[in-house]
């Protein structure tokens, strides 16, 4: 187990995406990764938000349907993660 | 005070007296010196005349300036009309008023003003002066029925219209007051959540979701257009018609001659009358029924291959024998300044009806 | 290229690593953007996954508030797949016809001096349809900002070629790319406008990554900044599109800026 410091987070409005993949990309800590198998009630596959967010809005401005809210946490928040990846 | 004014004179008066602080053309024969007239009028009155690029960036300017709110117009002749029918159409879905002027060659622009403009069901008010001291008041009039119905509004004017110099004042008509502005632009309402919106293609901001609904839109637009053509009396004069056994019906500059004819003709005797629309649309159908209902023929005199003997067809609906008596006449300039205006063609080819 | 895409099998991390994003944070910490920008009223819109007019209409609108201008701003808004957003802005909305938006901008400006006015038009409207207007627009100086929104094609109606289209971009009247000898050569409109006299600031920007919209908003905020000081006419093409649309656009219509009187 690991820990990787956290300065923000993100709420994903599912249901808006489109599933065009830009936000992945465009995340420069590469902490979003689209889903596989799941999808939303429109058939489109979405992005899930791993640790590490650093709060910078990159997805926010990238993403067309407008599907992130973006908040920075007031203090770094240290999230585990499992497998060490 | 009367003064000595060309006609493009006397309307660029009228305009600035019915409040017009925006006008935008591109220069035609014979509209051209309205244009001239309203370039050094309105930086006057803290307007502003735009030379547009073409006549479809005219009427583009016009459509920007009158969405503010300012009482704007724009013009051309016949051919620059054509080229702002899309514009036409779309700003009576938008809703936006708007004063045109076609200082037409001929009169072969009817069906253009009255079966346009442009696209779809739109209909625009045609207002047709006779002679210069009228057109000072229809253009005021114009000015009133674009804001009273927030729709663009044609002045069917043509080349004698517009060059012809007479002593005439421009009277300011006192017409009321149209309801106050909740629609027009300035930037104000911009982040308020209720941000104001002027579209060809729906006049409400929707808030339950993104885009818009034409069919609701047309349907809307439909009935606004019913509701202007039925509130807006339809102006004729009339002539001699109680007991004439012919009526002629003319409009514009050739009118002039008709009724001149007339009179001459009356005063001899003959039992001849005179229907001279005003307003060609809304036609004045019933004023034109009633005059050919006692009459032996009706006869249509314009200058064209006939175009507003439709209209008095449908007026008179079959009751009595239509035929059309005019035909067109250029001269060599192609404007409009027709060898047939002339008393003694005119009174002639009346007189074939009577015999 | 991309990162993760459709076509990889397996997930990267184990299902309990990722974080939760479907409520914002209890405590601790504060919003600093959310869903839509202030001026946009609903987010909802049918353009395509991925298409770069959303994002730039974005910065757009951050831009208006960003120069303090909401409560003076109107839109004229061309006819593209972005008119859908005309009902849906919180600022004053005139929505034009195909390419006609330059010619209403300059008579709302003309009217209302006061107001900051501003276009959006797709590259099919503003290049084909008005290529007139906006040349004109700019020739005059006319204190408005124009926006073309670039993606190389007539998007709205199905996607075919425009006057920007890229020598052998592939679009649905030109399957085989573009050949100059059948089509003849795109426009390279900043170019032209940055020629004129009239024209105080124009400027490329693309959206296709978050450095590039940073870049933009830039752009896009000086353009707005230029028409303020009353210098002129100021233009911003954005090339709209997702990375092999904009690395085919970009040779012809290259990002940067062209002209800035201010500089």
């Amino acid at each position: 187990m690991s820990t990787v410091l956290t300065r923000g987070t993100v709420v994903i409005d599912v249901e808006a995406c489109k599933g065009c993949d830009l936000c992945i990309d465009a995340c420069p800590p590469r902490v979003l990764e689209m889903t596989v198998h799941e999808v939303n009630t429109r058939g489109y596959r979405y992005p899930r938000l791993l640790p590490g967010c650093t709060g910078c809005q990159a997805c926010a401005w990238i993403c067309p349907d407008f599907c992130f809210q973006v908040y920075k946490y007031d203090q770094p928040i240290a999230l585990t993660v499992r497998d060490g990846s | 005070m009367p003064a000595l004014l060309e006609g493009s004179e006397a309307i660029a008066d009228a305009m600035v007296a019915a409040g017009c602080r925006f006008f935008s053309g591109y220069p035609m024969t014979p509209f051209t010196e309205v244009l001239e007239h309203m370039a050094a009028k309105l930086p006057g009155v803290g307007g502003t005349c735009m030379n547009a690029e073409s006549e479809l960036e005219a009427v583009g300017m016009a459509w920007g300036a009158a969405a503010t709110g300012t009482p704007s117009a724009t013009g051309s002749t016949g051919q620059g009309l054509s080229l702002m029918q899309e514009s036409l159409a779309e700003l009576t879905y938008a809703a936006v008023p708007l004063v045109v002027l076609n200082m037409a060659r001929a009169q072969g622009d009817y069906w253009q003003a009255t079966r346009g403009p442009g696209h779809g069901d739109a209909r625009m008010p045609v207002l047709a002066p006779m002679d210069v001291p009228e057109a000072t008041e229809l253009t005021q009039i114009a000015f009133h029925l674009a804001a009273r119905w927030r729709n663009p509004v044609l002045l069917f004017g043509d080349y004698y219209l517009a060059h012809t110099s007479t002593s005439v004042s421009v009277t300011p008509l006192g017409l009321p007051p149209v309801a106050a502005d909740d629609w027009s632009l300035d930037g104000s309402t911009s982040g308020t959540g209720r941000a104001r919106l002027v579209s060809p293609l729906g006049t409400t901001k929707r808030n339950d979701r993104g885009g818009y609904d034409l069919a609701e839109h047309y349907a809307r637009c439909a009935a606004r257009t019913e509701e202007m053509l039925a509130g807006i009396d339809p102006l004729v004069e009339t002539g001699f018609t109680d007991d004439a056994e012919v009526v002629v019906v003319a409009f514009g500059t050739p009118a002039k001659y008709v009724r001149a004819a007339v009179s001459r003709l009356r005063a001899e005797g003959a039992r001849v009358g005179y229907v001279r629309p005003i307003t060609l649309l809304p036609f004045p159908t019933e004023v034109v029924a009633q005059a050919a209902a006692g009459a032996r023929v009706v006869g249509v005199y314009e200058n064209n291959q006939g175009q507003m003997v439709d209209d008095v067809r449908l007026a008179v609906a079959g009751a009595t024998p239509v035929e059309f008596i005019g035909r067109l006449s250029l001269d060599g300039s192609g404007f409009g300044i027709a060898p047939d205006l002339d008393g003694g063609y005119v009174r002639e080819r009346i007189e074939e009806l009577l015999a | 290229m991309s990162g993760t895409s459709h076509h990889e099998a397996t997930e990267r991390a184990s299902m309990t690593d990722y974080v939760a994003t479907d409520a914002p944070p209890a405590a601790g910490a504060h919003l600093v953007d959310d869903f839509t920008p202030s001026l946009l009223d609903i987010g909802e819109h049918s353009l395509c996954p991925g298409c770069g007019e959303p994002i730039a209409m974005r910065a757009i609108l951050e831009a208006i508030e960003a120069v303090g201008a909401v409560s003076r701003a109107i839109g004229v808004i061309g006819i593209g797949c972005y008119t859908a957003f005309s009902n849906n802005l919180d600022i004053e909305v005139l929505q034009a016809l195909h390419g006609r938006a330059p010619s209403l901008a300059t008579g709302v400006k003309r009217a209302k001096p006061d107001t900051l006015v501003l276009t959006v038009q797709g590259d099919g409207d503003m290049v084909n349809e008005g290529l007139q207007e906006v040349l004109h627009t700019a020739a005059r100086g006319e204190n408005v900002t124009c926006f073309m929104l670039d993606n190389g094609v007539f998007g709205e109606t199905g996607g075919h070629m425009t006057a920007t289209t890229a020598l052998g971009q592939r679009t649905k009247n030109t399957l085989d790319g573009r050949d100059a000898a059948q089509h003849g050569f795109p426009i390279r409109l900043s170019t032209l406008i940055a020629d004129l006299d009239g024209a105080a600031y124009v400027a490329r920007g693309a959206v296709n990554n978050a450095g590039n919209v940073a870049r933009t908003k830039k752009m896009i905020r000086r353009a707005l900044e230029t028409q303020e000081a009353g210098l002129g006419f100021s233009f911003v093409e954005t090339p709209d599109a997702p990375d092999y649309l904009t690395s085919t656009l970009a040779p012809v219509h290259a990002p940067g800026v062209l002209k800035d009187v201010r500089a």
